[in-house]
């Protein structure tokens, strides 16, 4: 696990009209390591992670990508960047088989114009097998044929497959079972092997145990704490997300005060 | 009309038998149970691609079964009533029928793919047609056909495209937009007719015009065509099959192909064989097989067909995907106003005029129909080009037949309408099933 921080945002902010969603706050992952980022309902998780991705600008702060400052315009300059996102509401197309959802938008073609189905399906089985996903009957099936789990596992494999460098995973775990979770936190145990940074939004802190290095804990848009997995509990956590001490009033501008830890 | 290999050759030789959903979704609970090796298949016998197709009925993927057996059942049906309904001379005329309503409906199925409607479709076709006609009159500006035509093509597709950028850009629906459009194209339609002509008839006089629905091959083309046909599906099935057994991947087995082919080759041959014995093969027939390879190769083999039906499925992945989403749409609404102006073209030269009555009466609600029938779903993001040609070959054999018999017209919307709901119905129960299999 190297030092320097893959992703690095700092004093980043994000409004909605009335609603500050994010106030300064600072985050970073680092190669090879699994960031957990927990928090509330309306904590802040998912608009900070979509404004990396691209889909909203933030307002301030600044996002650091491998030690260059980036900004990212949408989510085909985060793609060119590397970085990878699962939503939570996985963004599969249920009619296509699972080649096509994996190279949905980036679909290799032949002579500049024909599909090139072959290459595609050899390439989707050999990223499924590297991640030992080993469930799926075949990869010309359709996804709305899979269970939760397995849909999972193919958006997870969709996302690595692009020579990513940090994968963003939005509540993977959410709508599946004891066993499901199970492969789809082995899956993002496997990525971080591969030297990928991961960062996971998970309100199931027995998960995010099971897994993360670090975790960021967001309360109110402000980023209360980050802590090592081994030197913490879950007590800890749960404190953190529910009493954190946030150093901005909410409902009053930001003061000026520095984010302390 | 080989676009199914992707659907069909997704076989895994160790599971492809006899496993029950239940025990498929148990082993997705227990990652470590190993299934199926990915990549390391060989091409698979025939009683596993049976047991998948099978399978498949009974997942809601019906493919082309319900329109096998309804034909079936038209034939007998017509048949017994009418003695006149096999004749070759019948049979020619069906496939000149026919024709006008599977071009249309290609079009109709890619809306469809994308999950939108098109109710404008039959007056931009009257549009296609009038337009090309005016042109043509003699002297008057008494262009030559390739103008005429191409002209309305340009202007059909233009329509299209003006109501695809209504419906993107201001977010109106489609269902209201060409609703619209169907006032405003009949309109433009009565208008053009009257101004032109005090009866509102203009007749075509151009030969090549009028030879596009009215001309026949001679019997050694004919045969030709069917060579090319059958011929055209074995060598495109085996390459396939021989390129992804040479990669290790599935294919369809060459059994499989071998049926296939034997299947069409007794249609093709067949078909051939009758039209001959009374005026031919309709050259109309060539153009249709044409457009029906051509739009086939967009839908299965390009980028943009994958993007239609990724829309169609699920439009926020695609956004997502970064597929430019409003611009897949507008192009689908260009093809369909490309093929309403050509199947206009088409209805044109088989009267050998045009009227005020263009586009009016059922047909809009035929060539919709004709899509559904053939089994593209209403719900978006399945079925196939080829689904416009089965389902406009039911849908004009019911109408053809019950000419035959002189059933009142009511009689007959009636049947055509119950037609219709039985062909929805079925889409809607395949999808259930299609959502009860994918849930499990
Ligand atoms: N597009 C939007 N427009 C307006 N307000 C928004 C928008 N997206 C998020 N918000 C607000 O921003 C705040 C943070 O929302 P966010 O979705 O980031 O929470 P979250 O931590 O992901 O919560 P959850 O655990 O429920 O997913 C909430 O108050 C939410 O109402
Ligand atoms: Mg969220």
């Amino acid at each position: 696990m190297s030092a320097t921080p893959l992703l690095q945002c700092s004093g980043v902010s994000k409004s909605f009209a009335q609603v500050h969603a994010l106030v300064n706050v600072d985050f970073e992952v680092r190669r090879g390591e699994v960031m957990a980022l927990v928090g509330d309902n309306g904590a802040g998780k998912s608009t900070l992670i979509k404004c990396i991705a691209g889909i909203y600008p933030f307002d301030s702060g600044e996002v650091r990508f491998e030690d260059e400052v980036v900004h990212i315009h949408g989510p085909r300059e985060s793609a060119a960047l590397g970085i990878e996102v699962v939503y939570q509401d996985l963004a599969l197309a249920d009619n296509l088989d699972v080649v096509a959802n994996m190279f949905l938008g980036r679909e290799r073609t032949r002579s500049g114009y024909m599909l090139d189905e072959q290459s595609m399906e050899n390439d989707a089985r050999e990223t499924l097998d590297s991640l030992s996903v080993t469930t799926l009957r075949s990869v010309r099936q359709a996804v709305g044929g899979l269970s939760g789990g397995q849909r999972q596992a193919v958006a997870v494999a969709k996302s690595v497959m692009w020579n990513s460098k940090l994968v963003i995973l939005d509540e993977p775990t959410a709508a599946l079972g004891v066993a499901q979770t199970r492969q789809v936190l082995e899956l993002v145990k496997r990525l971080a092997e591969r030297d990928l940074g991961v960062v996971i939004i998970s309100h199931n802190l027995h998960d995010v145990f099971e897994v993360a290095d670090r975790i960021t804990v967001l309360r109110l848009g402000q980023q209360v704490a980050v802590l090592n997995r081994e030197d913490t509990t879950q007590q800890d956590v749960v404190h953190a997300i529910t009493a954190g001490t946030l150093t901005h009033v909410p409902g009053m501008q930001d003061t000026g005060a520095e984010v302390s830890e | 009309m080989t676009d199914d290999r992707d659907r069909t050759d997704a076989v895994q030789p160790d599971d492809a038998g006899a496993v029950p959903a239940d025990v498929l979704a148990e082993q997705a609970d227990h990652p470590t149970i190993p299934a199926a090796t990915p990549g390391t298949s060989q091409p698979t016998g025939f009683g596993d691609y049976f047991t998948l197709w099978t399978e498949r009925l009974r997942a809601g993927e019906l493919g082309a079964l319900p329109i096998g057996l309804g034909l079936l059942v038209i034939f007998i049906t017509f048949g017994i009533l009418d003695d006149t309904f096999y004749t070759a001379r019948n049979f020619t005329n069906l496939l000149l029928q026919m024709t006008v309503f599977a071009t249309i409906a290609i079009g109709v199925v890619f809306v469809l793919l994308i999950a939108e409607i098109d109710l404008s479709v039959a007056f931009v076709s009257a549009v296609g047609g009038v337009v090309m006609t005016l042109l043509l009159r003699p002297d008057d500006p008494g262009w030559p056909a390739w103008a005429a035509i191409a002209v309305a093509l340009l202007i059909t597709t233009t329509i299209g495209w003006l109501q695809g950028i209504v419906i993107t850009k201001a977010g109106v629906p489609s269902f209201v937009v060409t609703l619209a459009g169907l006032l405003i194209w009949s309109g433009v339609v009565l208008v053009l007719t009257t101004s032109a002509s005090q009866v509102g008839t203009i007749r075509i006089q151009d030969d090549f015009v009028v030879g596009i629905l009215n001309a026949f091959l001679s019997d050694q083309a004919g045969w030709a065509l069917a060579a090319a046909v059958i011929l055209g599906f074995a060598g495109v099935n085996s390459w396939t099959a021989f390129r992804r057994r040479r990669d290790g991947l599935p294919s369809k087995p060459t059994s499989v192909i071998v049926i296939q082919t034997v299947a069409l080759a007794v249609v093709t041959i067949g078909a051939v064989w009758y039209a001959n014995s009374d005026r031919g093969v309709p050259r109309a027939t060539v153009f249709l097989i044409v457009f029906l390879l051509f739009w086939s190769f967009v839908a299965s083999k390009l980028r943009f067909g994958r993007h239609v039906y990724a829309i169609g499925g699920n439009p926020e992945a695609a956004r997502r995907a970064g597929i430019n989403v409003d611009r897949v749409r507008i192009m689908v609404f260009m093809i369909m106003g490309f093929m309403a102006g050509v199947g206009g073209i088409m209805a044109a030269s088989r009267l050998r005029s045009v009227s005020t009555a263009a586009g009016g009466g059922n047909l809009l609600l035929l060539v919709i129909a004709s899509a559904v029938i053939g089994g593209t779903s209403l719900f978006g993001g399945q079925g196939r080009v080829i689904s416009a040609l089965l389902g406009a070959l039911i849908i004009t054999s019911i109408e053809n037949g019950m000419n035959l018999l002189g059933l009142a017209s009511g009689t007959k919307f009636i049947i055509t309408g119950l037609v219709l709901l039985g062909a929805v119905l079925i889409d809607a129960w395949a999808k259930k099933r299609r959502t009860a299999v994918g849930v499990g």
